[in-house]
């Protein structure tokens, strides 16, 4: 981060607080990301490490779960207990309510809802693009609403009803969404379309408040492929029907 | 790469009174988390440095949206699509509307809070421009008790709050008294959606017989916290807006404003903008 001597408010070495803090300013850029990235060379050790004790192969996400947590575990019960001792494994009950089903989970509290989701329950529609809320693969529809469930904590959401694309069909039937994206060749590699279908779903039930359009009440979900245009039609045409 | 999930500690409170004993407890040893679209950007970097969290996520006391007769409440858990839904929001206060539609996506826009954008302090956020124009004022809850500080004195430099390490931003209140303000809002990004503001620009004002009887200007991405402009709203108070006026505003908040070069933009950029967008509302302003 470059910033004039004279006019920043700090000097010119980046300390941790400044690096978090251009981090959360700067998450629009992924250049910017990884030039940060490189400059973390812890961030590189622990990962490092994770992949080489992991044999190697594993996803680090999956590690995620088989750790001996030095994290205490704390349900809303429990949470002034004293501080709880650490290096073992520690989890707690998490009941995710997820397409009508109940997936009753025990969970690090710091689990992610989209790694549950993909890693625990088995449910691997909903996709990991970015991570970091920056893409939209991963909208998930909360009591009806979008969230990133790459942003979410799996806790936050016990109880919640989770819908995600493997809902949406009713047997062999396609919902209206899914017919009219493949209708209007609304995807090409297809790696955002879940998000996409999902995030449209959620528009249809939040509503697009007049004076805004489609468009950018689908903000939030992007597409590398570029295929905006049969995405707005699809999305379009099935709120026409509704309408 | 994401950062090692074992070494972070999250508890989840049952009340407010929970979460402020606690806080008292370790002072410094933990950190509100609210929505989390800040805190899990970083977390997902591996720069998160603070290890241990308390969510606040599920606190009542921190929700809600209440109109009393001269101001407005609004919990630290408002979120964007909140501010943006609600009628008194939008009648009286369409400046923050303005600010939520533009931050992030929709996403975002249902799970981050007006309180982390505070809180987390980006010279760069949306909304705090907003909330200067509107005189806001912040309630600070710890076990010792209850302040009320204006917004205005809350940034004291880069990321330095006036805020405990036991304190939990618990409300922003609103005063009801610029309903009748003309405003304008404009932020300055890469794009419309999904992007970090290069200059960010909100602004209200009062004309009187064609005189500028009360004027507010406050800008993000422009100085090492948000700022109000009080020495250019100075200069323009009781002026008729003119060529020369015009000017002589342009002219001063360049000099109020300290913009440096980062990776979004430079600070002769954001000068030339910010003048702009100055002299662009003077004009909206004459002509309404
Ligand atoms: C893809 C993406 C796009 C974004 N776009 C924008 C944008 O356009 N404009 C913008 O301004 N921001 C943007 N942001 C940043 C972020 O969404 C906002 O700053 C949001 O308001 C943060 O709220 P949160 O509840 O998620 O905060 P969290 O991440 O939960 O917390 C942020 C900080 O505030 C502290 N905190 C939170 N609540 C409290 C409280 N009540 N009391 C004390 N401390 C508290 C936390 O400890 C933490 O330090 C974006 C983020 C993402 C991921
Ligand atoms: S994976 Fe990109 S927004 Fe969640
Ligand atoms: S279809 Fe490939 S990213 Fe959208």
């Amino acid at each position: 981060m470059k910033r004039k001597k004279d006019r920043g408010a700090k000097g010119n070495a980046p300390d941790a607080a400044e690096r978090e803090s251009s981090a959360a300013e700067h998450e629009s850029c992924a250049d910017e990301l990884i030039q940060l990235l490189s400059e973390d060379g812890a961030a590189r050790r622990r990962f490092l490490k994770q992949t080489l004790l992991a044999g190697g192969g594993l996803a680090a996400a999956n590690l995620l779960f088989s750790y001996h947590a030095r994290a205490s575990a704390h349900t809303s019960a429990a949470a002034d207990a004293a501080a709880a001792p650490s290096n073992k494994l520690s989890t707690i009950p998490v009941t995710l309510r997820v397409n009508g089903r109940d997936y009753p989970l025990q969970l690090e509290p710091q689990v992610m809802l989209l790694d549950a989701l993909r890693e625990r329950i088995g449910l691997t529609g909903s996709k990991k693009g970015c991570d970091r809320g920056q893409c939209g693969a991963c909208t998930v529809l909360a009591d009806g609403h979008r969230i990133n469930s790459c942003l979410a904590l799996a806790a936050s959401y016990d109880g919640a009803e989770i819908t995600t694309i493997e809902g949406l069909a009713r047997g062999d039937e396609l919902h209206p969404l899914q017919a009219a994206f493949i209708k209007h060749d609304g995807f090409q590699c297809g790696y955002c379309t879940p998000g996409q279908i999902m995030s449209a779903a959620g528009l249809l039930r939040e509503g697009c408040p007049t004076g805004m359009t489609v468009r950018e009440c689908m903000s939030g979900n992007i597409c590398r492929c570029g295929a905006y245009n049969g995405i707005l039609a699809a999305i379009e045409e099935v709120r026409g029907s509704k309408a | 790469m994401r950062a090692y999930l074992p070494d972070y500690e999250l508890r989840a409170p049952r009340s407010l009174t929970d979460a402020l004993a606690l806080l008292a407890r370790e002072p410094g040893g933990w950190r509100a988390f609210a929505g989390g679209t800040d805190l899990m950007v970083l977390l997902e970097a591996g720069l998160l440095t603070h290890r241990k969290f308390l969510s606040i996520w599920h606190l009542p006391e921190l929700k809600g949206i209440e109109v009393a007769n001269d101001h407005v409440t609004l919990g630290a858990l408002t979120t964007y699509t909140e501010v943006q839904r609600d009628e008194t929001m939008r009648r009286e206060f369409p400046l923050l509307g303005a600010a939520a539609r533009e931050t992030g996506g929709i996403a975002i826009q249902n799970r981050g809070t007006l309180g982390g954008n505070i809180v987390n302090a980006s010279p760069a956020a949306d909304s705090p421009p907003a909330l200067l124009v509107y005189d806001a004022e912040l309630e600070l809850v710890s076990t010792r008790g209850t302040r009320l500080l204006p917004y205005r004195e809350f940034h004291t430099g880069y990321k330095q709050m006036n805020m405990q390490s036991d304190e939990l931003l618990t409300r922003i209140r609103l005063p009801r008294t610029t309903g009748d303000l003309k405003t304008y809002y404009r932020k300055v990004g890469t794009r419309k959606a999904q992007a970090i503001s290069k200059v960010c620009f909100a602004a209200g004002a009062r004309m009187n017989d064609g005189r500028i009887a009360d004027v507010r200007l406050a800008l993000g991405s422009v100085a090492p916290t948000v700022v109000r402009c009080t020495q250019t709203e100075e200069l323009l108070r009781n002026q008729t807006i003119d060529e020369a006026t015009t000017k002589a505003a342009r002219e001063m908040l360049m000099t109020e404003i300290t913009p440096i070069d980062d990776m979004r933009s430079t600070a002769d950029y954001r000068l030339n903008v910010a003048a702009n967008l100055l002299a662009d509302f003077l004009r909206q302003l004459k002509h309404t």
